[in-house]
């Protein structure tokens, strides 16, 4: 049985997709080098004496981490305004991203029921992902220097930022979630009348539930940390704090903020299977 | 719902364009309140034609009318109004994982259903009487608030078919209702469903791989090979000569040998037997 096969035989056992994937793999490879040299990358001068004294020298004053009494009030209010502004700007992006995942996703196209997407609804949904990419492409920082002239400095400018680009992230994503799953259940709800919401809601949300959660909780973890950053710029929060403690290289305040952060990406990410396992 | 179809010629949408169409020239016309199985070899057209009466497939060529209006020149509401009067049940449950079977049977009846209340029925699903009486139609009533993946193959596969008795529907298309079941429970759930539907006065027509349990059951066989109307008639005219016909060459046909008797190949549900006996009468 185990004999070798004879000479036509290994011919037609011959993958025919292997050629293919060390092709596939070579060009890839081919692409990267160009793209290592345009970014500069040297690692090794991270080990430059000359550069490398005074980073161990500002790390080394993280230690102990600030811990004074009126400090530590300073950073729980600048937490609580970081957390608001995220969860505000989450809470605009979703505002503007299930209607736009509704509209936009081809799992719940009633034209293509029947195989093709007719060429309005085609056109449509074109159109609605050109608003999702325009929404994303544009960083919340640009969004935010653009509100801050608008709405003066503050948390309005952040919230506004964050809203409109997680928008457009958020609808891109969901409408794959909803189109990579199973969409059988969904289908077969519209082509026995079904309306597209409730084909959403009982066809394609109990599968989809869980993934599209634990997105949403990522993306709110993702809100935090880009609420710091425009902080940077202006909006207000830990990122405003930040942004002056390294300024005055006041290495324990920062080692303090640093380990807020750390705490909230926890609370985000036990939050997130917590939510998962209960609507299992 | 009444049906007519004439010089119906259809292609599923996922077939090579080179392919010959699944379905040529196919004429049917089925009256209110009828029962009919569609039986015939494997890639006969027989899921194709469901999809056709279903709105679910547009035919490349031919008449259809459902109680006498074409759908497809129908406006979208019109079309969506005429779906829901329709009920596909493909031969693998439309079913979420995921989701209680109270709340995927009562889903039938979306297309009756408010937005609100759809959603509503998410949180707290109402009429569970009904929901209750069309499991116990197929003895799974205690399986009522069970999630669908606990169920086993044959339990989704009745589940399923259970839903059609919770639709407004007058046009049951069912695909291949069997082809989970042992045959006492496809006898019982066979059985079932043309019952209701006589209750209901709604139209049948399933299409069946069990010849047997199609002609016990059903007054009208009509058998489908290569996408065309091999007969069409009454089930006690349908012999053993018609039957021979209709699957002749099926287990060459597909093979250059055919298969040793034993080999796995024998067991797919592909390969019916060439003359299938005539039972169950």
């Amino acid at each position: 049985m185990t004999a070798t096969p004879p000479t036509a035989a290994r011919a037609v056992l011959r993958d025919p997709a292997w050629s293919r994937r060390v092709a596939g793999t070579l060009l890839v490879l081919a692409l990267c080098w160009p793209l290592l040299a345009a970014t500069e990358f040297a690692p090794w001068r991270l080990l430059d004496p000359g550069s490398l004294r005074p980073t161990l020298a500002f790390l080394a004053t993280f230690l102990p981490p600030a811990h004074d009494p009126e400090f530590l009030g300073l950073v729980a209010r600048e937490t609580w305004r970081t957390v608001a502004v995220a969860s505000a700007g989450m809470t605009l992006a979703l505002v503007l991203a299930v209607p736009l995942t509704l509209a936009a996703t081809r799992a719940l196209s009633i034209s293509a029921l029947t195989g093709r997407m007719a060429a309005g609804p085609l056109a449509a949904r074109q159109a609605l992902r050109a608003l999702l990419v325009l929404l994303r492409s544009v960083p919340e920082l640009v969004w935010a220097l653009v509100f801050v002239r608008v709405t003066g400095l503050g948390a309005t400018a952040g919230v506004l930022a964050i809203g409109l680009t997680y928008g457009g992230m958020l609808g891109k994503v969901y409408s794959e979630i909803l189109e990579s799953g199973e969409t059988e259940a969904g289908t077969a709800l519209l082509r026995n009348g079904a309306g597209r919401v409730q084909a959403f809601l009982h066809g394609l949300l109990p599968q989809n539930a869980s993934e599209l959660l634990s997105y949403t909780i990522y993306r709110w973890e993702c809100a935090i940390r880009s609420s710091v950053v425009l902080g940077f710029v202006g909006a207000g929060g830990l990122g405003q704090a930040l942004d002056s403690a390294t300024k005055m290289f006041n290495g324990g305040e920062v080692a303090t903020m640093l380990i807020v952060f750390v705490a909230l990406v926890a609370l985000a990410d036990r939050a997130s299977a917590w939510l998962r396992g209960a609507i299992d | 719902m009444r049906i007519t179809v004439e010089g119906l010629e259809a292609r599923p949408p996922a077939a090579r364009p080179e392919a010959a169409p699944a379905l040529r020239g196919v004429g049917l016309r089925v009256e209110a309140g009828e029962q009919l199985a569609v039986i015939g070899p494997s890639g006969a057209g027989k899921t194709t034609l469901l999809h056709v009466l279903a709105c679910a497939l547009v035919p490349r060529a031919g008449d259809l009318r459902l109680d006498g209006a074409d759908p497809w020149r129908l406006a979208p509401r019109a079309l969506r109004t005429m779906r829901g009067r329709l009920f596909l049940a493909p031969q693998t449950p439309p079913l979420p994982p995921r989701q209680r079977v109270v709340t995927a049977l009562l889903a039938a009846r979306l297309p009756s259903m408010s937005l609100l209340a759809s959603m509503a029925q998410l949180v707290h699903p109402t009429d569970l009487g009904a929901a209750f009486a069309a499991l116990a139609q197929f003895d799974l009533e205690e399986k009522l608030f069970d999630r669908v993946d606990r169920l086993s193959g044959g339990e989704r596969q009745r589940v399923g078919l259970a839903r059609a008795l919770l639709s407004p529907a007058r046009l049951w298309l069912i695909d291949e209702p069997l082809s989970a079941l042992d045959p006492a429970r496809a006898r019982q759930a066979l059985g079932t469903l043309c019952d209701q539907a006589r209750a209901r006065g709604a139209t049948l027509v399933a299409t069946l791989h069990q010849v047997d349990m199609a002609l016990a059951h059903f007054p009208r066989i009509v058998g489908l090979r290569e996408g065309a109307i091999a007969f069409d008639l009454p089930a006690s005219e349908v012999d053993a000569a018609r039957l021979e016909a209709l699957y002749a060459g099926e287990v060459a046909g597909h093979d250059a040998s055919p298969p040793a008797p034993g080999s796995a190949h024998v067991a797919d549900e592909d390969l019916v037997p060439a003359a299938p006996p005539v039972v169950c009468r």
